[in-house]
């Protein structure tokens, strides 16, 4: 049994809501889970499950061995960073980071040892006296991990804890956590709903959608290969163009080119999927394209336009080729990169 | 800097607010110090005299009444004893049964919560029969427990309490129970430091509540000893009309200015507390 195992969580609120199918996962220990899906999805009622902080309707969590179901949130020693960050408001930071210690009956001493080490650790040392409103956004972040880690606890889990910063603080806290965990080597879970956050932090990647997790792998898995229509639209920024088309005969027709010898037995409705960086320029290619519009982000080019039938699509070329608006580009996809799935059922067919 | 009229028109207004406020105050501290005759003969004074310390010491040690026993002293202990129990308790019901409401999610929370809220269109001289009945039938008449008891319950506050916890965020509670709080360390160790200022507020309120009861201990009381400031300023009032004696008007506008003093004494106390709460902008 893996370090902390969840057995057919189901989740269903008073009022009917089903928030959680079915859902089973293990994650080892000393391993970086993030659970990544749209707002509403269903992840964060699995990691307050974990939490203790939501009942569990059927099924099972193991944690370290021992039954959690009917364990107390006290008592299942796991930390959480929140949102919010739910910093205690009238505390400083010494006693936001002492508070959970002070409760467990921990000597002053170990105390003051504890939190001076993990202030260091997260370079707050300095603000110990103050009061979480006089700190910056970045600063409560800190303070609200250091809570986590002063505890030494057996899981950390974080709830969308970057999202109330801004874009550049983002990207640092990110990698402070990436760091911090690799460094104290705590088993956590990590909820996001930004794909690009869940791929750089990520050990394994679940990604979840109504309730139900469509994909389990390392972040690279998923995105080289992923096995649903949600999860090739959810994962890869710019997202993937879609194409419907038919296949027929190992013969995929789409609007406007044809794809020979496809290696599905699949015969029907498909949707084809071409991630923008799959592509190249060549003559008398597959695929061409009226440029409308181009974003220069230096490394890249991101060019948007529409195919001959209208239908909007997005390459991402190197940043150093000239594209002009309004010209026709004729594009190749790469070392047949692209992913069939089944229009019905989204499933992956090729 | 030009001041514009507008401003000069609300200074105006803000000014003649002050003076209604103060002036009345004033006349009776002035009036406190001198003698009744000239009062009764020249009318209100705005300067002080040369009678105050007489009048104030008259009125704090003389003993009156029917037995010629209690002094205005003695009343002014009872009635902050009594504000003061009345003011506590209140607070620390309210706030606690807020906390229950708020936060044990028990079906008949809301029924019980209205229950509570309707109290309020049955003040204390509504249902003062049986509420004397059952202190009598306690024994409690003519003791501080009978004079505070049946007046600790607060509609009012345990609102005031409920809208407040009720805007505390969730995850607070969350995160302290990860930190392995239960629910009386996160009562004290959260609700009440971060209520502070919403203590000082009511426990002001109910203070001056509490001290200008008078129908309750007039009732409640028949021994002396027990009389409060409020009953005590009747009492002084009436004197006047029983002998030939000259009405003892200076000696009351002394026991007025003394009888606000506890109040006001409240109110400086806790108004740190109010303004420190005001200026650290918890979130």
């Amino acid at each position: 049994m893996s370090f902390l195992d969840l057995k057919n969580v189901t989740k269903i609120y008073p009022n009917g809501t089903k928030a959680v199918h079915e859902t089973s996962l293990s994650v080892d220990e000393g391993e970086f889970m993030v659970f990544v899906g749209p707002s509403g999805c269903g992840k964060s009622t699995l990691l307050r499950m974990v939490a203790g902080l939501e009942d569990i309707t059927e099924g099972d969590i193991n944690l370290d061995g021992k039954l959690m179901n009917e364990v107390d949130p006290s008592e299942r020693d796991v930390a959480m960073v929140f949102q919010n960050y739910a910093l205690y408001p009238h505390m400083n930071v010494y006693n936001n980071l002492a508070y959970g210690l002070k409760n467990r009956g921990i000597d002053k001493e170990t105390i003051e040892q504890k939190v001076n080490d993990a202030a260091k650790l997260l370079q707050i040392s300095d603000y110990l006296q103050r009061k979480p409103s006089m700190l910056s956004g970045g600063q409560r972040q800190r303070v609200a991990m250091g809570r986590a880690i002063v505890r030494n606890p057996k899981i950390f889990l974080f709830d969308e804890p970057l999202s109330n910063l801004d874009a550049k603080l983002r990207i640092q806290m990110r990698l402070e956590i990436k760091k911090l965990q690799q460094k104290v080597g705590v088993t956590s879970i990590f909820v996001t709903h930004d794909q690009v956050e869940a791929m750089t932090l990520a050990d394994r990647l679940a990604v979840i959608n109504n309730g139900i997790i469509e994909q389990l792998g390392t972040p690279i898995e998923i995105y080289d290969n992923p096995k649903s229509l949600f999860v090739a639209g959810f994962i890869g920024s710019p997202q993937m163009n879609f194409l419907d088309g038919n296949l027929k005969n190992k013969t995929l027709s789409a609007e406007g080119f044809e794809i020979k010898d496809i290696d599905s037995d699949f015969e029907g409705e498909v949707t084809l999927g071409i991630r923008p960086e799959h592509l190249s320029q060549s003559e008398n290619a597959l695929i061409s394209l009226k440029v409308e519009l181009v974003e220069q982000l230096g490394s890249d080019n991101l060019v948007y336009g529409q195919l001959k039938n209208k239908k909007d699509f997005c390459y991402r070329c190197p940043g150093n080729q000239t594209i002009e608006k309004g010209s026709n580009l004729s594009l190749n996809i790469e070392n047949n990169k692209y992913y069939i799935f089944d229009k019905s059922t989204g499933k992956r067919v090729n | 800097m030009k001041i514009k009229p507008l401003q000069i028109i609300a200074h105006i207004i803000l000014i003649l607010g002050v003076l209604l406020m103060v002036v009345p105050i004033w006349i009776s501290f002035a009036s406190s110090s001198h003698d009744s005759v000239t009062i009764l003969t020249e009318g209100m004074k705005f300067h002080i005299g040369d009678q105050l310390a007489r009048n104030y010491n008259e009125v704090l040690n003389e003993k009156g009444g029917w037995s010629e026993e209690v002094t205005a002293a003695k009343m002014f202990i009872n009635s902050f004893i009594m504000a003061l129990g009345i003011a506590t308790l209140k607070v620390v019901i309210s706030a606690m049964s807020a906390y229950a409401l708020v936060y044990y999610r028990f079906k008949l929370a809301v029924p019980i919560f209205w229950l509570i809220f309707i109290t309020l269109l049955v003040p204390l001289e509504v249902r003062i029969f049986p509420s004397y009945k059952i202190v009598s039938d306690l024994g409690l008449t003519n003791s501080y427990t009978g004079l505070i008891l049946p007046l600790v319950a607060s509609a009012t506050a345990t609102f005031f309490f409920r809208q407040f916890y009720k805007t505390i965020p969730d995850e607070l509670l969350e995160s302290a129970k990860l930190d392995g709080a239960n629910a009386w360390s996160f009562f004290i160790d959260f609700l009440v430091p971060l209520s502070k200022t919403m203590i000082a507020a009511m426990f002001i309120f109910m203070f001056v509540y509490g001290y200008s009861q008078y129908l309750w201990p007039l009732i409640m009381t028949t021994a002396e000893e027990y009389w409060t400031v409020v009953m005590g300023m009747k009492i002084i009032y009436t004197e006047s009309y029983e002998g030939v004696a000259l009405p003892r008007t200076a000696e009351r506008f002394a026991y007025i200015i003394l009888s606000m003093i506890p109040p006001v004494l409240v109110v400086v106390f806790l108004q740190k507390w109010f303004i420190k709460g005001l200026i650290q902008t918890e979130k």
